[in-house]
């Protein structure tokens, strides 16, 4: 696992290398949003003057709006002003002093999720305190990108080093008051992912697990952009199997991707925000807008989400279909257990002649699970021969959860062709019986069945990340049957 | 191997088994024959450990020990096995995949090394072909758009595989047309050996023209109400199952 190694290490120079500890330290920002709060990140961000207005502009509009109620989820009022926008990162006084200070029941799901030692002490909180030859590391890794003209760097990096680009883009595909929770992201968002690949350039790696413990520290209110310029490839995989504690209970993250003319991205997401106790208390609200731009003809954006966090979970990634010929892909699997609610689906905006989209949804539900699929298939006008195939399955477990599906179907072109498949199947006595009675253990015949309903989704996923997902699936059901 | 005392089992109330009373020693065939109703498949479901069921009285001893006791799973890795009337699919859940789960569960139970895949390929190539397996089937989810016969040939593939000392096979001739009653007879026969218990659940005859028990088993009401060689399957099918159950009442 010389991989995960490196997580660790780049976590550990890249603290250094902002000099966040020295510079920021025991500044936090005091609960509430107003003007004064914006440009108070700002500032600490040290951000050019645009930025600023940018941001200040998505405040503003912010107050007009108002939280939406329609999607399918119950939760308390969130006091929007009591809520701190800017807190800054933890030193290593605050956490854990060793992993015997965590809670034991995580660290077996780290050790079920098979992720080393050290990667378990920098997910839990743990300060690490071992001085790696870490800089080497991340250089090599940078050093290879810039190779290629790539760019990966954090939206804060970004802002100044590249902000040509940031300016051309940043909100050109979600705008500052697309809604309610991008407008609170536009105006205080903290830090994210900023990758952008040259024109005719084949990304050499899957640009990923680099930020998976750092992601994790990017805070509240992430923001991604993610440019693929003509007849450039990208896969980007975000997120993390290993459950993360995060004590900001509202997450609203908003990820932009923009792909010209022959360009693809493939966006891979392993969600596993902290859900709650049992009850639910205490879990994530994990509110996220997620768009892609097919914006140049023949191009592709391709989705695949497996959502197993948060006690709420509210999110639709989805592409506009711009040029002509472009492809939209969604592969999602949606498992909710004990009081975790989940609102997921995606849409597909056909604009250009001869586009065409699929969607594949796969939602579970145990426990008390609600588990809800919506999602909005619309053929513009000059959408000529543009064709869309949904699949929408849905596998409960107990008598207790709930599976909804709302799928929303627009079409202002004759020539459209759009094909709808749902199911919803229980997970049988039968099927485990037969498991259990060739000798396989309800477990692993729970994980194994629902992993079989989920086939067309994991074989989407980079293959080491489908094998963590596996393991997920079966972990986030312990105990839902029986 | 399996010893049934007085077994009573009932469904929601209802009594289904009112005392059963069977004996199978190991490499002794039983067929179990009865009626619709008779409490055939309760009995098989009852060895395997099926939920639903509430034993009301009698034990059933495996090999010595307790088998009411045993967790359906604990009882698979011990060597019971169950051919099952209807094959479950299961969607997505590759068929190679899902008996290598299986093997390794028993083989972990007993104290052995997992098998690695090659040595797994292997071991599953060979028994394919014992019983006649079409290879293609290996390859696609467990029993999923599998035709009636190819179900009960992976059954009988299952049972190749694993191994069992005491398998119960429940109406594995039922849908079943006469080539692939052969085929599937074929397999069961070359399983049969001195340390193999087997029990035969069937309504028909038919199926023991070709599997030739030690035993038969006439079972009506939830009581075993004759048993014999051979030749009283072959009076049964002569004469139907009426005059047992007469002879029965009169007694």
């Amino acid at each position: 696992m010389a991989a995960s190694t490196d997580h660790v290490e780049d976590l550990v120079g890249k603290e250094y290398e902002h000099g966040f500890v020295t510079d920021i330290e025991a500044e936090t920002a005091p609960p509430g949003l107003s003007e004064d709060v914006v440009r108070f990140i700002s500032a600490k961000k040290d951000e050019p003057q645009w930025m600023l207005d940018w941001r200040l502009k998505a405040y503003e509009h912010w107050l007009t709006m108002q939280e939406p109620r329609w999607a399918h989820v119950h939760h308390q009022a969130i006091d929007y002003q009591a809520i701190s926008y800017y807190s800054a990162p933890k030193t290593k006084d605050d956490g854990p002093k060793s992993l015997d200070e965590v809670d034991p029941k995580l660290l077996e799901t780290y050790a079920k999720l098979g992720i080393p030692l050290e990667e378990q002490k920098a997910l839990a909180g743990v300060a690490v305190d071992a001085v790696f030859d870490s800089v080497s590391v991340a250089t090599t890794f940078k050093d290879k990108l810039a190779q290629h003209g790539i760019v990966f760097c954090s939206m804060s990096e970004a802002i100044k080093n590249h902000p040509d680009l940031v300016q051309r883009y940043l909100g050109s595909v979600v705008p500052q008051g697309d809604n309610f929770f991008a407008a609170l992201n536009s105006a205080v968002f903290s830090d994210g992912s900023f990758v952008y690949v040259p024109a005719g350039v084949r990304c050499p790696m899957e640009l990923s697990t680099y930020f998976r413990i750092n992601a994790s520290k990017t805070g509240q209110f992430e923001r991604t952009l993610i440019i693929v310029d003509e007849g450039a490839y990208v896969s980007y995989l975000e997120g993390c199997t290993a459950p993360m504690r995060d004590e900001n209970q509202l997450h609203a993250a908003v990820v932009e991707l923009v792909a010209l003319k022959d360009a693809e991205i493939k966006y891979s997401t392993v969600q596993n925000w902290y859900p709650g106790d049992e009850e639910g208390r205490g879990g994530i609200y994990n509110f996220v807008t997620k768009r892609g731009d097919c914006r140049g003809d023949n191009s592709k954006i391709s989705w695949t989400q497996v959502e197993t966090g948060s006690a709420i979970t509210w999110k639709y990634p989805s592409c506009i279909l711009r040029g002509d010929n472009s492809v939209g892909q969604f592969y999602s699997v949606a498992l909710t257990n004990n009081r975790q609610q989940a609102d997921t689906g995606t849409k597909m905006i056909h604009i250009g002649k001869n586009t065409s989209s699929t969607i594949v949804s796969k939602g579970i539900s145990a426990g008390h699970g609600q588990n809800a699929y919506r999602g909005l298939v619309k053929f513009a006008k000059g959408a000529e021969n543009a064709r869309n195939y949904s699949q929408c399955d849905s596998l409960l477990m107990g008598d207790k959860c709930g599976a909804h599906t709302f799928p929303y179907i627009e079409v202002s072109n004759p020539t459209a062709k759009v094909e709808h498949e749902a199911s919803t199947s229980k997970i049988g006595e039968d099927q485990l019986f037969y498991c259990m009675q060739r000798g396989i253990s309800e477990e692993d015949a729970v994980s194994m069945i629902v992993n079989g309903f989920c086939k067309e989704v994991m074989k989407e996923l980079p293959m080491e990340f489908a094998v963590e997902a596996q393991k997920l699936l079966g972990i986030s059901l312990e105990g839902a049957v029986g | 191997m399996l010893e049934i005392s007085d077994l009573r089992v009932s469904v929601g109330g209802k009594d289904i088994l009112k005392g059963i009373n069977l004996t199978v020693n190991a490499g002794e065939v039983h067929a179990i024959m009865g009626p619709n109703g008779s409490g055939k498949s309760t009995l098989s479901h009852v060895i395997a450990g099926r939920e639903g069921y509430e034993v009301t009285g009698g034990s059933v001893l495996y090999g010595g020990k307790d088998l009411m006791e045993m967790e359906p799973e604990e009882r698979a890795r011990e060597g019971v096995f169950l051919a099952f009337q209807y094959p479950v699919e299961i969607p997505g859940v590759n068929n190679v995949y899902f008996l290598k789960a299986a093997v390794n569960a028993v083989r972990k139970h007993q104290g052995l090394d997992e098998l690695d895949a090659i040595d797994f390929m292997k071991l599953v190539k060979e028994k394919a072909k014992a019983v006649k397996m079409d290879e293609s089937l290996l390859k696609r989810a467990v029993n999923e758009g599998f035709s009636g016969g190819e179900k009960k040939r992976n059954e009988i593939f299952q049972m190749a595989v694993l191994e069992p000392k005491l398998a119960v096979l429940d109406e594995t001739d039922s849908g079943l047309d006469i080539d692939a009653l052969r085929i599937v007879a074929e397999g069961v026969n070359s399983l049969r050996n001195e340390h193999r218990s087997i029990m035969l659940v069937t309504h028909y005859q038919r199926l023991l023209n070709y599997i030739e028990p030690d035993y038969v088993h006439v079972l009506a009401d939830g009581r075993i109400v004759k048993s014999g060689d051979r030749r009283l399957a072959e009076e049964l099918e002569e004469r139907g199952y009426g005059w047992v159950l007469k002879r029965e009442v009169a007694a």
